[in-house]
């Protein structure tokens, strides 16, 4: 009892040692807030990656794909049984993105992915992350009245209102253009020709009125009659829509920061609006496709290397156009399959199994997981947590020996008490153990105010880190490289109890010593010490 | 006579104690063969000038250190090569020990210092299930030295005469058989130190505790039960100064 009475005591009067258990508080705070937020990281990326492709992926390398994928997916199952719950086909080809802006052609380069949305639905998170609410619960490549990312003020018109906008504006912009050129005299008018003949650029046509309208109008390009001139001629744009495409956010937008520092997308393309892909075709002899497609939805997983390399369009319009159905037979092609498997089954068992059955060196066929594909970037993110858990220990370690040096010193200080302890019965073992109990103490004070510190910054990191923007004027954590818009973050219980385990032992650890020395003090030196 | 006096009757003795300290290569004799009986329930002075080995016989019977030859015995049984636990025990409850500098822990209240003997002597729960006990036992050792009224005072907000009532109210309260004394009043003024003595002969009268104390002040020593003088590592003589005349 003496030894918890004693050690409460010094660890009241004796402010010393706290001073040398601010480190261990430090370090403590500071491994609790990396691990928070580096495990907030991991798995919002985790999330996000996962999200993006089913549990196991079979690629098709042949530019005509893979041949009766319905075949395909009964061998699979007849192999791995039950542990595929789920499937979903999809053709995956480069494809060159053209966009119509305000009378100049964008192009991307994007990777473009027919799919069949309910099928792609149950393997991926593809639904989540599309702008249209109603798209998320169901998504479909029809074109909706409105109502798109409610709260983005930039896609308030998004929809049949947008595209009925522009196509009465385009039409405005005919008449008008018609009308011109009927009063332009010949000769100049010729030389108009040849000019519109020499290049796609008509952002000399454009009046200053028009750059003010609200909406920016599209004129499309005169390429776009070359290939869907038939189509177009039976489409009225404003009643109908070409075959729909989802667009990854940042293959049609900027992102910026306008003068008060609020970041703001500027669309390029968005609902209503159509684009042109450029693609390659699935026969031995490849050609280049040309096709007009009616945005109908965006696509934002804040991955931007997803965001800005995805184009989604429907499965079957994407065989039919690139031709991947056999004409004898009516089979459709495909490039990739994906798998969904039960909760808990052996990812990396399953693709040996499929592997084997489909052996590299007989299929052009490339089978991963999800993992494999993230791979490199799961695993540097799990190498910097473990190096700065390695690195901020060694922080606690450090503290370890300033907890060491302070003993020392009050051991010495305490020399006459422990020679009176010992006259009064004591036992090396007691003695001993007051200075390890306060070690124990202080290493519980220290990591125990570490760990309020650090939940508590945890906590309120987002409002932290905007007091030191506006203190600094720097911004910490720029949403426009990030792909979160706040610093995510997760408590593990399991970190901090081994965070504070850790940093409780080192304390252990360093009273150790300079409790042995008290514990073996010759009791009539001790006594003696003046 | 000491050698008549019958076992019962001695609470401690040694015999043939011998000590020698080295430094360096050079062996310095303290205590060349002390043959000594502490009798029960008397008063015994051990007087001598400083060198003369008599704190390093007090630590010896106190078991804070090992003689290199002799035994020491308590109540018949000995105990200068008892086991660690053995001794440990033997300091905590069979004797008592003050000294000249009372050696109070400056962390604890007087009552604190009072108490923590008998906190050393028991376990954990031993002790929280007996505190309410130990408690009023304190607070009567307290009363008993005069001090009850500062039982919640520091050792530093204390004189040095209360101090060593304190720390003579700590050597009482596990119950002692014997109280060693090493120079009670050494550090204290005349008039404070005769009220320690008056202390310690009063314990003596109404508690029939037995006491042994060094001092080298040969007043100190008169009055005494037994006096015994100490030179040169060797117990030189025996007086019985006061009542027993």
């Amino acid at each position: 009892m003496y030894r918890w009475l004693l050690c409460f005591r010094y660890l009241r009067t004796r402010y010393i040692a706290l001073a040398s258990i601010i480190s261990v508080t430090l370090g403590v705070a500071t491994l609790v807030i990396v691990n928070s937020v580096m495990s907030g990281f991991a798995a919002e990326m985790h999330d996000r990656l996962h999200g993006l492709a089913g549990d196991i992926v079979i690629d098709c390398h042949a530019t005509g794909g893979l041949p009766d994928p319905e075949g395909h997916l009964a061998e699979i199952k007849r192999i791995c049984g039950d542990e595929i719950i789920g499937s979903s086909v999809s053709v995956s080809v480069p494809a060159m993105l053209g966009i119509e802006f305000r009378g100049q052609q964008i192009g991307r380069h994007v990777n473009m992915i027919g799919l069949d949305p309910e099928t792609y639905n149950s393997v991926s998170d593809f639904g989540k992350y599309l702008m249209h609410p109603e798209n998320q619960q169901n998504a479909t490549f029809d074109l909706r009245d409105g109502g798109y990312a409610p709260g983005r003020e930039e896609l308030a018109d998004a929809g049949w209102k947008h595209r009925r906008h522009w196509v009465h504006v385009k039409r405005l912009q005919d008449k008008i253009r018609a009308q011109e050129e009927a009063l332009k005299p010949q000769a100049p008018q010729s030389q108009e020709a040849i000019d519109a003949a020499q290049g796609p650029t008509f952002g000399a046509a454009l009046s200053p009125s028009f750059a003010a309208a609200d909406a920016p109008p599209v004129i499309p390009n005169p390429l776009s009659n070359d290939s869907t001139g038939t189509l177009q001629a039976t489409l009225d744009p404003m009643e109908d829509q070409f075959p729909g495409i989802i667009l990854g956010i940042s293959t049609c937008s900027v992102r910026a920061r306008d003068a008060d520092g609020n970041v703001i997308d500027h669309f390029y393309a968005q609902p209503g609006d159509d684009v042109r892909l450029m693609f390659p075709s699935a026969s031995d002899n490849t050609k280049v496709l040309n096709k007009t497609f009616t945005v109908v939805d965006l696509y934002e997983s804040k991955m931007s290397e997803y965001d800005s390399m995805f184009a989604f369009v429907p499965l079957k319009e994407l065989q039919d156009a690139r031709g991947m159905i056999d004409p004898q037979t009516g089979v459709r092609s495909v490039t990739t399959i994906q798998l969904k498997l039960a909760a808990g089954a052996n990812l990396d068992a399953v693709r040996d199994k499929i592997r084997d059955r489909f052996p590299p060196e007989l299929f052009a066929y490339n089978v991963q997981t999800w993992r494999d594909m993230q791979g490199p970037l799961l695993s540097a993110v799990q190498l910097e947590t473990t190096i700065l858990n390695i690195l901020l220990f060694l922080i606690i370690a450090v503290a370890g020996f300033g907890i060491l040096a302070t003993f020392f010193m009050i051991v010495v200080e305490k020399t006459r008490d422990i020679g009176t302890l010992k006259a009064l019965g004591a036992s090396g073992r007691g003695i001993s153990s007051i200075f390890v109990s306060y070690g124990v103490l202080l290493g519980f004070v220290g990591s125990g105010a570490g760990l309020v510190g650090g939940l508590l910054f945890v906590q309120n990191i987002n409002e932290i880190a905007g007091v030191i923007e506006v203190m600094t004027g720097q911004e910490v954590f720029d949403p426009t490289i990030y792909y979160f818009d706040t610093i995510p973050t997760i408590v593990r219980p399991l970190t901090l109890v081994w965070v504070t385990l850790g940093a409780v032992g080192i304390a252990v650890l360093a009273s150790v010593l300079p409790a042995m020395r008290a514990a073996r003090m010759h009791p009539v030196q001790a006594l003696r010490f003046e | 006579m000491i050698h008549s006096t019958a076992p019962d009757q001695i609470v401690l003795s040694a015999r043939g104690l011998r000590r020698t300290y080295h430094k360096d290569k050079l062996a310095v004799p303290v205590l060349r063969g002390v043959d000594l009986d502490v009798e029960t329930g008397k008063v015994t002075a051990l007087v001598g000038r400083s060198g003369s080995g008599k704190s390093t016989l007090m630590h010896l019977l106190a078991t804070l250190d090992r003689p290199d030859q002799g035994e020491i015995y308590f109540q018949g049984k000995r105990i200068d090569n008892a086991s660690r636990s053995q001794r440990d025990r033997y300091r905590n409850a069979d004797v008592g020990i003050i000294f000249q500098f009372y050696h109070l822990l400056p962390e604890l209240s007087a009552i604190e210092n009072v108490i923590a003997p008998a906190m050393i002597g028991r376990s954990m729960w031993n002790y929280l299930g007996q505190r309410r006990q130990l408690q009023q036992r304190a607070e009567a050792m307290l009363d008993r030295v005069g001090l009850l009224h500062r039982a919640k005072h520091r050792p530093s907000e204390m004189s040095g005469g209360e101090m060593q009532r304190v720390a003579i109210a700590r050597a009482l309260m596990t119950d002692p058989k014997l109280l060693l004394a090493d120079e009670p009043t050494g550090n204290l003024d005349t008039e404070t130190g005769v009220d320690i003595l008056k202390l310690l002969s009063e314990l003596n009268a109404d508690d029939n505790l037995s006491i042994l104390m060094i001092t080298h002040d040969d007043e100190i020593a008169a009055s005494a039960d037994v006096c015994l003088r100490m030179q040169d590592g060797l117990l030189s003589g025996k007086t019985v100064p006061r009542r027993a005349a």
